[in-house]
């Protein structure tokens, strides 16, 4: 009698079942359009408006005024430094990047998670307190304060500092990226290449690096767009001295303060073009590295 | 392992690049704020560190960046929610902006947000004629922190929204669950971990930042002074005792908030791994 009544009854309960769903649908659908329409507003009065109001700032005076404003001689030196320190930061962090994902993830050691740690240190600290502890370490009241001056090397206050401290705000940047990639890899494919004779640097550029492209590049991107806009740490030791020690950041920074807006912006414009390429790359990086893996595990 | 060590070539060499680079870069600068510390007397860093103004700053700074946290929290799991569930025209753009406080420099972000809230910019206007004024008090701070926060919850809650079922929420509506339940029952505990870990990272950036708040702070001691601007001026100053004492507080923090979000991380990683 149940029995019979439950088959009775079942095809009744999944038609209401499949109408309950289609209303839970039609439901959702308002919440989809609510939360887009959250979403889309946030971002475009947080991020896009920002971006409109560089742009539309720095032309509000024209064209004229704006290329008379960036081929100021102190702007185009601040971008000749800040391109210094940018490929300087990205050098020393790829070779820095590449031996030390090496070392962590191919071998096996002591105190590797305190290595890791103290690699990702420089990105925990507020950069105040990067340009704080360069201070501490080349400034009047350092012990090797005496030798630096002897050989006529400044840090605080000159050039070799805003390199420093570009250098360690983005320190981590391109061995995180590659770490997890080598991480997931293992280490078959490099002992194989290793017993069949093949020298170390033949395996890196044969195995390993096929692996890690994308990962690189996408870490070179990261670090190139951190070391051209850094402004905490690089301000704490550059001093402000016009066409020497100031970066395009920086730049901006003195422009704004001398209630020169327009020029302030137009340098800005620049800064914006860069970041938004610098997303543009990214996102094809991404993409292309997403496609590529998806061939790798399908063959 | 030992065989490890002796089948791929170059351990030596990496380690000894690893470790000179990371010597200069990291340990040395590091060890020379410990000397530094060490010269300095207990007594002379807490009277520091318990300057009204200092502390007032303390108030500003943690105040402004929690608040922007936890806007960021909530907006993030939308975006994330948004961004993983939904599929609409230009959602490849909006996925690509969300780093864009990333690739921004901070002092540009600075700038624009300043003349965007002033009493004269576009979205300040609306708000000076209702007589609310937001560039240059705590509320402007705390827009200067929250576009500096953007992307840190919404890049860790996709990947976990990513790996959660949908299966489990039909489940749980056919079993006759309304929707606020499914979240809240479903789909938030799984989330948890990795908002709190984007909260804690987006928190421990917001307390450090400068560049994007200095310029639309207005900077009125015990008002709109945050931090890291205290630190600042006293370097200005020459003060490095003084500066140096109110970094320890900061790095204090940013240790604890870094350690919090590993605890949590375990937690998050146990998820992420745990294959649903």
């Amino acid at each position: 009698m149940a029995a019979e009544n439950a088959e009775k009854t079942a095809p009744v309960i999944s038609r209401e079942g499949s109408t309950e769903i289609h209303a839970k649908t039609a439901g959702s659908k308002a919440v989809k359009i609510i939360l887009i329409t959250v979403s889309v507003l946030f971002l475009f009065v947080m991020l896009v408006m920002p971006l409109i109001t560089v742009i539309y700032e720095a032309f509000r005076k024209g064209l004229a005024p704006y290329l008379e404003a960036i081929s100021d001689p102190d702007t185009v030196s601040a971008l000749l430094l800040t391109l210094e320190a940018t490929v300087i930061a990205v050098v020393i962090n790829t070779v820095f990047g590449l031996f030390a994902a090496w070392a962590i993830s191919k071998f096996r050691f002591h105190g590797k998670k305190v290595l890791v740690t103290l690699i990702d240190l420089p990105v925990t600290v507020s950069p105040i307190i990067a340009g704080l502890i360069f201070v501490l370490t080349f400034g009047r009241q350092s012990v090797i304060y005496p030798f630096l001056e002897s050989i006529d090397f400044m840090v605080v206050y000159a050039v070799p500092g805003i390199i420093l401290a570009t250098v360690f705000v983005t320190f981590p940047f391109i061995s995180r990226e590659i770490l997890p990639v080598l991480d997931a890899q293992g280490t078959d494919e490099e002992e194989a290449a290793a017993l069949m004779g093949a020298k170390g640097f033949t395996i890196f550029r044969r195995i390993t690096l096929p692996h890690i492209k994308w990962a690189l590049m996408y870490g070179i991107v990261l670090c190139a767009a951190r070391a051209m806009g850094e402004f905490g740490a690089v301000s704490v030791l550059s001093g402000h001295l016009r066409g020497k020690t100031v970066t395009l950041p920086l730049q901006v920074e003195i422009l704004f303060g001398d209630n020169k807006f327009m020029p302030a912006f137009a340098v800005s414009s620049i800064l914006v073009v860069l970041a938004i390429l610098i997303l543009i790359v990214r996102s094809i990086v991404e993409y292309v590295g997403k496609r590529k893996k998806g061939e790798n595990s399908q063959s | 392992m030992k065989t490890n060590k002796r089948l791929i070539p170059g351990f030596g060499i990496s380690m000894g690049i690893t470790l000179a680079l990371l010597s200069i870069m990291v340990l040395i600068p590091l060890a020379s704020l410990v000397v530094f510390t060490a010269k300095m007397d207990l007594s002379d860093i807490i009277k520091v560190i318990t300057r009204p103004r200092v502390v007032a700053s303390f108030e500003v700074s943690l105040l402004t960046s929690f608040i922007a946290s936890v806007i960021n929290a909530v907006m993030g799991v939308i975006l994330a929610w948004v961004l993983v569930r939904y599929d609409f025209p230009g959602k490849r753009i909006l996925d690509g902006m969300i780093e864009l406080p990333f690739a921004l420099p901070t002092a540009v972000a600075g700038i624009s947000l300043t003349s965007l809230y002033a009493d004269t910019g576009w979205i300040g206007g609306l708000f000076a004629d209702m007589g609310i004024k937001i560039a240059y008090t705590r509320v402007g701070i705390t827009i200067a922190l929250i576009f500096i926060g953007i992307p840190f919850v919404v890049r860790t809650v996709q990947p976990v929204l990513e790996k959660i079922d949908p299966l489990y929420e039909e489940a749980a509506g056919i079993l006759g669950a309304s929707r606020t339940r499914i979240f809240r029952k479903v789909i938030l505990p799984e989330l948890r971990p990795a908002v709190f870990t984007g909260f804690g990272l987006a928190f421990g950036r917001c307390l450090g930042e400068y560049g994007s708040v200095v310029f639309i702070a207005g900077n009125q001691p015990y008002e709109t002074e945050i931090t890291p601007l205290i630190i600042m001026s006293e370097l200005q100053e020459y003060d490095y005792p003084s500066a140096t004492a109110i970094a320890l507080v900061m790095l204090a923090a940013a240790f604890l908030i870094l350690f919090l979000v590993n605890l949590i991380q375990i937690g998050n990683s146990k998820i992420l791994k745990g294959g649903h």
